[in-house]
């Protein structure tokens, strides 16, 4: 299935495929013959390629297109109505940040807005590396916490502009101790 | 495993009694055992933290003791929370207990049982003589708690402490007397849907149970409404008690089929419910001949893919058959035709929590709490300006400033209440004079409000009005589903206008306009959504005209909230020489020394977040903001070192 897909494909649109998203593909394929072929199984398959995968890769919208049966156009229609899929690959460290009721009377869009400073990037988007990407939810329920953040699956509670500072600071420290630890096996074992 | 035999009452008691002695065998344990809130809120507030500062001081200290994890007490001001089972000692609620007071806890209470630490209690759990209880607090005495009785006291993940608890006993004896019976005392308590619209459960079940077909019974956890979590806890910190409902409902209804529909956003209760599921099955509350009694259910979960308007039954109902959760035409009501054209009931999990207690104490009981047409409790999210946040469980009829005032404890910072913000996006703007209203459905939705979920938000004289009208209709356009003309274009309309008057851009007459669309919003749309996407806009306009009227008139934010009509400076009489606090913490760069070693913000930098205020230390307290920014004084700030780097230049 995949293989008639990219080779209905255009060279342009062929060489705009990397080899991990290739990769992605490939894993869909074989995952979407666990789920029942018919339309009233969208959401679970979206939902699942989703979690496994981190987004919804646009080929994958045709191959789950061509296993239930249905045009592209009715997945792309259900998976750009629900808030929950997003289109391009998150960040190693996704950062949601809460704009519920609670949050945005404690300030949610001035923290929204520190993020989008100190990353460099705007909403929806995410860094150049692959680092960070950044996100506004609605609600996560942790309203008495307000301003609330996710990072990676942490909830942050009470989070101030310089706290922000601080989450990217923690990140940044430990990736080089990570990389460092690294490092240090590597001579070790050399 | 074995199941035992007999009548379902008889079945029940066999398992009851098994529960009731693995509980006690731990109540009775010789080993202290700690118990740490761990629901959303918790982990928010570092409950997994905690629970490794109490497990590295248990080792360093060479102390026994087990740790568990509960729900939510509801009380999420004070969280994380701990409670503390050592022997010869009532349980002891402790508050705000990190890794840090988790190892004090250990050396001085732990180890020795010498110290129960008092700095850091709360109350006991039970009445004692040395310790103050829960209900010599505000808070827990005038709380009445059915729903939520056992929320954050058991632990969800262990069915034994649910049944020991008097769990099932409601299934049991709903299961020996018919699921007639069942309907027929759920309608006498005229239970109201807990969903918001306070639709009456037993009349929407007897019509499902006239239709002759599979009927399906839905529990609607898609709990959309920012400032609202009051399911996400019932659901995370007692699912049983949501289980327990959902099956009695099945069986007034006769269903075939059952549902838990549950928010992705909510990874945590899905888990929890899941697992819940699994223990009912083995113990056979669930699945085949459900305690011998001959009837048979089975509860899948659905996990909402994050869309407010599914919170809408026939959207619900859309979403579950995989297409774009969008409402159609009632009727036919889903009650009649709804999933796959059977009949369908969808119930709120707070409704579905109720039933239990209702079938236990019977439906005398329940009129004995709350008002006449809306009896039995509520349970509001209070959240916001206000002491002490957290979820709340009251009877109906209680005043909203009983219930902001005595059992919240007012607003924080001892500030002034501005206005109530009750029901979310769909509901409104309460000012201080209607604070005497009474809450319940009816009440609310004569003054414009509406009981909605149950979210409560507070807000004091810094939170702009226009500034929140503006926010619910970004959010109610946003979610709009985009199916009636009125709601997806009206909404877009209402928001542009806000906006406008939020940067200090509106016009006197957009205030007609501004109601104008809102009527035809309310009339030509199909959902809920928007028929009550108006309510903020129409709310703020008729108690707060004045606040809109400052912004298009004075350019002026009476709340100094709206950033574009606001600015902040430093008064240099306050401001304390080679102080740098504000510098440190500005994330622009904006602040900077004056040429008498003062502080200063450069207007063109500032994006106004504030941060200054607070870094500012309270003993100078010098950093002021104003509405119109024309306010600003001229101090005749020059930089410290213009002149400097002039010379140096030179």
């Amino acid at each position: 299935m995949l293989e008639q897909i990219l080779a209905s494909l255009d060279e342009s649109e062929r060489e705009a495929i990397d080899e991990e998203e290739l990769q992605v593909l490939e894993r869909v394929e074989s995952e979407l013959v666990t789920f029942p072929s018919e339309p009233s199984h969208l959401l679970p398959i979206l939902q699942h390629i989703q979690a496994r995968h981190g987004y919804l890769p646009k080929l994958a919208l045709r191959l789950v297109a061509d296993y239930v049966g249905v045009a592209i156009g009715k997945v792309y229609g259900i998976a750009t109505f629900y808030n929950q899929f997003r289109f391009n690959p998150p960040g190693r460290n996704p950062i949601k940040v809460c704009l519920g009721t609670a949050c945005h009377v404690k300030g949610g869009d001035i923290i929204l807005e520190n993020f989008e400073r100190r990353l460099g990037i705007r909403e929806g988007e995410t860094t150049a590396d692959r680092e960070y990407s950044l996100e506004r939810v609605a609600c996560i329920g942790c309203c008495a916490l307000a301003p609330a953040v996710v990072v990676g699956d942490k909830v942050e509670a009470y989070v101030t502009p310089s706290k922000v500072e601080g989450i990217i600071t923690e990140i940044e420290v430990r990736k080089e101790m990570a990389a460092r630890e690294q490092k240090k096996n590597e001579t070790a074992n050399g | 495993m074995k199941q035992p035999t007999g009548s379902p009452v008889e079945r029940l008691a066999v398992l009851g009694a098994a529960a009731g002695e693995a509980v006690e065998r731990l109540r009775q344990s010789p080993v202290p055992v700690i118990e740490v809130g761990c629901a959303t809120c918790g982990r928010a507030a570092g409950a997994l933290e905690t629970i490794a500062g109490f497990e590295e001081a248990l080792a360093a200290n060479g102390v026994e003791a087990e740790i568990r994890r509960v729900g939510c007490l509801g009380h999420c001001y004070a969280e994380p929370l701990v409670t503390i089972r050592y022997p010869g000692f009532p349980p002891l609620l402790y508050q705000k207990i990190g890794p840090g007071e988790a190892g004090i806890l250990v050396r001085s209470f732990l180890k020795d049982g010498s110290d129960p630490c008092y700095e850091y209690l709360i109350g006991a759990l039970e009445p004692d003589e040395n310790f103050p209880t829960l209900m010599d607090y505000p808070r827990y005495l005038f709380e009445k708690r059915v729903v939520m009785e056992q929320c954050g006291l058991i632990d969800p993940e262990d069915i034994d402490h649910y049944l020991a608890a008097g769990g099932y006993r409601a299934l049991a004896e709903g299961l020996e007397k018919g699921g007639e019976w069942v309907l027929e005392e759920v309608k006498a308590a005229n239970l109201r849907g807990r969903g918001g619209a306070g639709f009456p459960a037993g009349r929407k079940w007897e019509i499902a149970r006239s239709v002759d077909k599979t009927r399906v019974i839905i529990c609607n956890g898609d709990e959309g409404d920012p400032g609202a979590y009051m399911d996400r806890t019932l659901l995370e910190s007692n699912p049983h008690q949501v289980l327990e409902g959902l099956i009695l409902a099945a069986l007034a209804i006769g269903a075939g089929r059952a549902l838990f529909y549950i928010r992705a956003e909510y990874p945590l209760a899905v888990e929890i419910m899941e697992k819940a599921i699994a223990a009912a099955r083995e113990r056979n509350l669930l699945g085949e001949d459900i305690l011998g009694s001959g009837f048979t259910l089975e509860v899948g979960v659905f996990k909402g893919s994050g869309a407010f308007v599914c919170g809408e039954e026939t959207a619900l109902i859309s979403s579950l058959s995989g297409h774009r959760g969008m409402p159609r035409p009632r009727p036919p009501y889903p009650a009649v035709a709804g999933l796959d054209g059977l009949p369908t009931i969808i119930n709120n999990v707070k409704t579905l929590s109720t039933v239990p207690a209702i079938i236990r104490n019977g439906h005398q009981w329940f009129h004995e709490i709350g008002t006449e047409n809306s009896p039995g409790t509520a349970i509001f999210s209070v959240v916001g300006e206000v002491e002490y946040p957290g979820l709340v469980e009251v009877p109906m009829g209680v005043t909203l400033a009983h219930l902001v005032n005595d059992i919240c404890g007012g607003v924080k910072d001892g500030k002034a209440l501005k206005a109530v913000q009750i029901g979310g996006p769909s509901g409104g703007c309460l000012p201080v004079s209607l604070l005497d209203t009474e809450i319940d459905f009816d009440s609310l939705k004569k003054v414009g409000a509406m009981m909605g979920s149950g979210g409560l938000v507070i807000m004091n004289e810094d939170t702009c009005m226009v500034e929140v009208a503006r926010y619910f209709t970004d959010f109610t356009q946003g979610e709009s589903c985009g199916k009636c003309t009125f709601c997806r274009i009206g909404t877009h309309h209402l928001r542009e206008i806000l906006k406008s008057i939020t940067i200090g851009e509106g016009r006197i007459e957009e205030l007609e306009d501004l109601e104008e669309i809102s009527t035809s919003v309310i009339k030509g749309s199909l959902c809920s959504l928007g028929k009550t996407a108006p309510n903020p806009v129409l709310t703020t306009l008729r108690f707060f005209r004045d606040e809109y009227l400052a912004h298009i008139e004075e350019k002026r934010c009476p709340a100094r909230m709206c950033r574009n009509l606001t600015a902040f400076y430093i008064d240099l009489e306050a401001c304390a020489r080679g102080c740098d606090a504000c510098v440190a913490c500005c994330p622009t760069e904006a602040i900077f020394t004056t040429s008498n070693r003062k502080k200063a913000i450069d207007q063109e930098k500032c994006v106004k977040c504030g941060e200054c205020v607070y870094a500012c230390p309270p003993e100078y307290d010098a950093v002021r903001r104003v509405s119109p920014p024309e306010l600003i004084p001229d101090q005749g700030v020059q930089p410290l070192d213009s002149g400097a780097g002039s010379e140096k230049e030179q």
